[in-house]
């Protein structure tokens, strides 16, 4: 096997930082629209859309990763990503504040993470890539899309159990 | 090249299934000179003995292959069909299925009753070779074969395209090596110049002189993924005195392509099986296929998404015209388009049905009065009705297992035995009838006999013995029935391995319970029961009444809604803590403030000026406050764990019209919150007082 195979990856922009995702796992990218509230969740779940007939949660990635979240207004993205695991066809929307570009990065261009320094959950990383001074932030779409590491960790918890 | 064989074990498990059921379904009704009814068990026998040899499962074979011959020699005519050989076939189609299903789990199969039957069959078989000594068919103890050597001359005609289907002639030579000594003989006649042969195709034919022990089926058995694409002509070259001429003449039998186009039809429930006999003969055969539509359950998924987007778009057309004027006509004509849409990809899925006639579930209930009334000594006719009405497969194979039992009581206990019946002017036979019908949005299916019915009194005095229900309490006739539905409940005086030990009709009721059915009892002392059975339609469609509680709509499913109603402030009442009780006439219902439950803000928090739906699960009535009651409608259900979870209190979700998403309530589970809830605060509170 080759170990320099390309993948093409999606950026986008969340608080200042660039993060990139595996561009086969980006379905779509949609403006936010309205959501249905889930009953007693982490406030990270903004709640579920449909979309084309499928029930979808939508995270906010922001507020996923503990940071300050933003208004939304009809600027606000959503990015549609779908797992490519046949056996897991999991489809979830995250809201980011704005996507940037498509890159392509060779795997020995991947350096990995430091395990320390970050508010993101570190299961969550797959590696940095340098575009030219620009450090992006690549996340690993396996764990992300795992039902199981997504929704697992809620960052609020007192607020689920408090009414 | 090597083809994975094993992908293609799932489909022969479930064709040889087909098979079996078509084996019992057609021994039942077997009689004697019912030469099609032979045939066609014999060709399903047969498919089932070809596949389990591709596969390898030997034990399926060799079991098998002896039925096969005990078969054959009914359909030739030399073993008369009398009622004992019928026993035993039905006891081997058991063994078949044992079997299959130990060499589908990979683990070999000890039951006892496999040898037993194996060893009935032999004896059976054994039995008219001794009488016709002239028998060809083999019999595994055959013996005598080393001086038995035949010589059998083949003509094998292929067509040009066997080798495109992944024939090899040379794999067939080989295998015919295997039996005994080959002479093969290459035929080029047909060879066409270079320029117009093409190399995919096949022109050569050949003559095989074979001299064998073997019979002409091991042969054919070798040829059979190819015969319909073949001619394959069998003569037995040496003649034996004891051959009789007829039997040259079926022996040379012209196998030719007449099913190849049947065969290739996907839908086919049953490859087309090996057309042995002559052609007169098979020209009966699609009369007796079992007609069977094999979906995947992700094909009859996307079709239920479009019916959802269908009510969708129907219920937006609906929305638009009950309020229309000029300027809205662009969002009519895009309505209208999407529902051409909508219409047109139901069209193109109409293949991924979901619902099946009922019969798949009656199938199996001729074998089994056939087998109870051998039991019980009972002479008990089945009356099948409405086969044909239509039900959802998820239904369907849940509600198999109650029906089951149900109809077991009903010959049980249900059937008096003949003198009992007669001395009441009854006649001998018992009946029981199975009857399936539409009503409403529901399927009803109703299991009644012509017995001794439920005697009220017995019923009453065991739930009285059991503490069930109070000495001197007056019941009415359908509330005594429904005791028989109470966890430990029996009323059959003596417990027979069928049915009586008193697990089971709780098991049933909540079965159908789960269902989203129902099930009542009438019964007449002396005259009979009916259980009938209620049922919805499908489990992806639900009757519900819409709610708004501050920004968010719920679904709450009608089926669980008692009532509704405005509070009336003097009837709330305040229990420790707080709980908020409603008296609804005689009966106290907590409160439980759904906005509460679910951390909304509501536009009401006041109990008094609220609305109240008071609704029931598992026999618990709780009152849901709701700010608002809207429609009543239809909704799909769509599965949140999907591509979320489960979430505690909500059983599923909906598309509404506007294309927004609604949550359905799960009673129970929010029941369940609410009672969380208390707990912790009930532990909070003793933690502080400590």
């Amino acid at each position: 096997m080759m170990n320099d195979t390309e993948q093409e990856y999606l950026t986008f922009i969340l608080d200042g930082e660039e993060f990139g995702v595996d561009i086969l796992c980006v379905q779509e990218i949609r403006v936010w629209s309205a959501v249905t509230e889930l009953p007693n969740k982490p406030d990270y779940i903004k709640g579920v859309i449909n979309l084309r007939g499928v029930i979808i949660p939508i995270i906010d990635l922001r507020q996923r990763f503990n940071k300050e979240p933003l208004e939304y207004n009809d600027k606000t993205v959503t990015i549609i990503l779908k797992s490519p695991k046949a056996e897991n066809p999991m489809v979830v929307g995250i809201v980011v504040d704005a996507v940037s570009e498509v890159y392509k990065f060779a795997a020995h261009s991947i350096r990995k993470a430091p395990s320390f320094g970050s508010k993101i959950d570190h299961c969550f990383l797959k590696g940095l890539a340098n575009v030219g001074n620009k450090l992006i932030i690549l996340l690993d779409s396996e764990a992300f899309l795992n039902q199981d590491e997504f929704y697992s960790y809620s960052p609020s918890e007192e607020n689920v159990i408090a009414h | 090249m090597s083809v994975d064989l094993s992908q293609f074990i799932p489909s022969f498990l479930e064709e040889s299934f087909e098979g079996l059921e078509l084996m019992e379904s057609s021994l039942l009704t077997l009689e004697a000179g019912d030469n099609e009814t032979i045939h066609s068990i014999f060709r399903a026998a047969h498919s089932i003995k070809g596949g389990a040899g591709t596969f390898g499962f030997n034990e399926v074979t060799e079991f098998t292959h002896l039925v096969e011959t005990l078969l054959d020699e009914m359909r030739d005519g030399r073993r008369e069909i009398n009622q004992q050989d019928i026993e035993i076939l039905l006891e081997s189609v058991d063994c078949i299925r044992l079997l299959i299903e130990s060499a589908r789990d990979g683990e070999p199969c000890e039951d006892e009753k496999i040898a037993k039957t194996s060893a009935l069959l032999t004896e059976t078989l054994n039995a008219t070779k001794t009488e016709s000594p002239s028998d060809e068919s083999p019999v595994s103890t055959e013996d005598n074969g080393a001086e038995n050597l035949t010589y059998w001359k083949i003509q094998f005609l292929p067509e040009h395209q066997l080798v495109q289907t992944g024939n090899d002639p040379l794999l067939l030579f080989n295998a015919l090596a295997d039996l005994g000594e080959v002479t093969l003989h290459a035929n080029a006649d047909e060879l066409p110049p270079l320029t117009e042969m093409h190399a995919e195709e096949l022109y050569l034919n050949w003559h095989i002189d074979l001299v064998s022990t073997c019979s002409e089926d091991d042969i054919k058995e070798i040829f059979e993924w190819v015969e319909d694409e073949c001619e394959l002509i069998i003569h037995k070259a040496s003649p034996q005195k004891q051959e009789a001429t007829e039997h040259t003449a079926s022996v040379a039998s012209k196998l030719t392509s007449t099913d190849t186009l049947q065969s290739k039809t996907p839908s086919q429930a049953q490859p087309a099986p090996a057309s042995r006999s002559n052609d007169k003969k098979s020209t009966a055969k699609p009369k007796t296929e079992v007609g069977s539509i094999r979906v995947g359950v992700d094909k009859v998924d996307s079709l239920i998404n479009l019916v959802g987007e269908l009510v969708i778009t129907q219920s937006m057309l609906s929305e638009l015209g009950s309020d229309f004027d000029m300027t809205k006509l662009d969002k009519l004509t895009s309505g209208l388009e999407q529902l051409l849409q909508n219409t047109k990809e139901l069209q193109e899925s109409v293949m991924r049905i979901r619902m099946l006639p009922i019969s798949f579930a009656f199938n199996r209930f001729p074998r089994l009065i056939h087998d109870l009334s051998k039991k019980t000594g009972k002479s008990i006719e089945l009356v099948i009705k409405g086969e044909q009405t239509e039900l959802d497969k998820t239904v369907m194979e849940q509600i198999g297992d109650p029906l089951v039992h149900l109809v077991r009581n009903a010959a049980d206990h249900g059937i008096e035995p003949a003198e009992t019946r007669l001395a009441a002017g009854k006649p001998e036979q018992g009946t029981i009838t199975l009857d399936a019908y539409h009503q409403g949005g529901n399927i009803v299916i109703e299991i009644s006999d012509d017995g001794g019915g439920i005697n009220r009194q017995a019923v009453l005095t065991k739930a009285i013995e059991k503490g069930i229900v109070e000495p001197n309490a007056s019941l009415s006739d359908a509330q005594v029935f429904d005791l028989l539905f109470e966890p430990g409940f029996s009323t059959a005086k003596e417990v027979s391995d069928i049915s009586g030990r008193g697990v089971g009709m709780d098991v049933v009721k909540r079965n159908i319970q789960a269902l989203g059915g129902r099930i009542q009892v009438e019964s007449e002392q002396g005259k009979g029961s009916t259980f009938k059975v209620n049922l919805p339609l499908t489990l992806a469609i639900l009757d519900g009444q819409l709610v708004r509680v501050g920004e968010e709509v719920y679904i709450i499913p009608l089926i669980a809604i008692v009532e509704s109603l405005q509070v009336e402030p003097k009837l709330v009442n305040r229990a420790s803590g707080d709980m908020v009780l409603y008296r609804l006439r005689e009966d106290n219902v907590p409160v439980l403030p759904v906005y509460q439950l679910f951390n909304l803000p509501a536009d009401n928090t006041n109990i008094n000026e609220s609305l109240l739906v008071v609704v029931e699960a598992d026999g618990q009535k709780v009152g849901l406050m709701v700010d608002d009651l809207l429609a009543q409608q239809q909704v799909v259900i769509k599965s949140l764990k999907d591509n979320y979870q489960q979430v505690e209190g909500v059983s599923g979700a909906t598309i509404l019209g506007d294309g927004s998403v609604a949550m359905i309530l799960d009673i129970q589970g929010m029941i369940n919150i609410a009672l969380q809830r208390a707990q912790r605060e009930q532990r909070n509170i003793e933690k502080v007082a400590s």
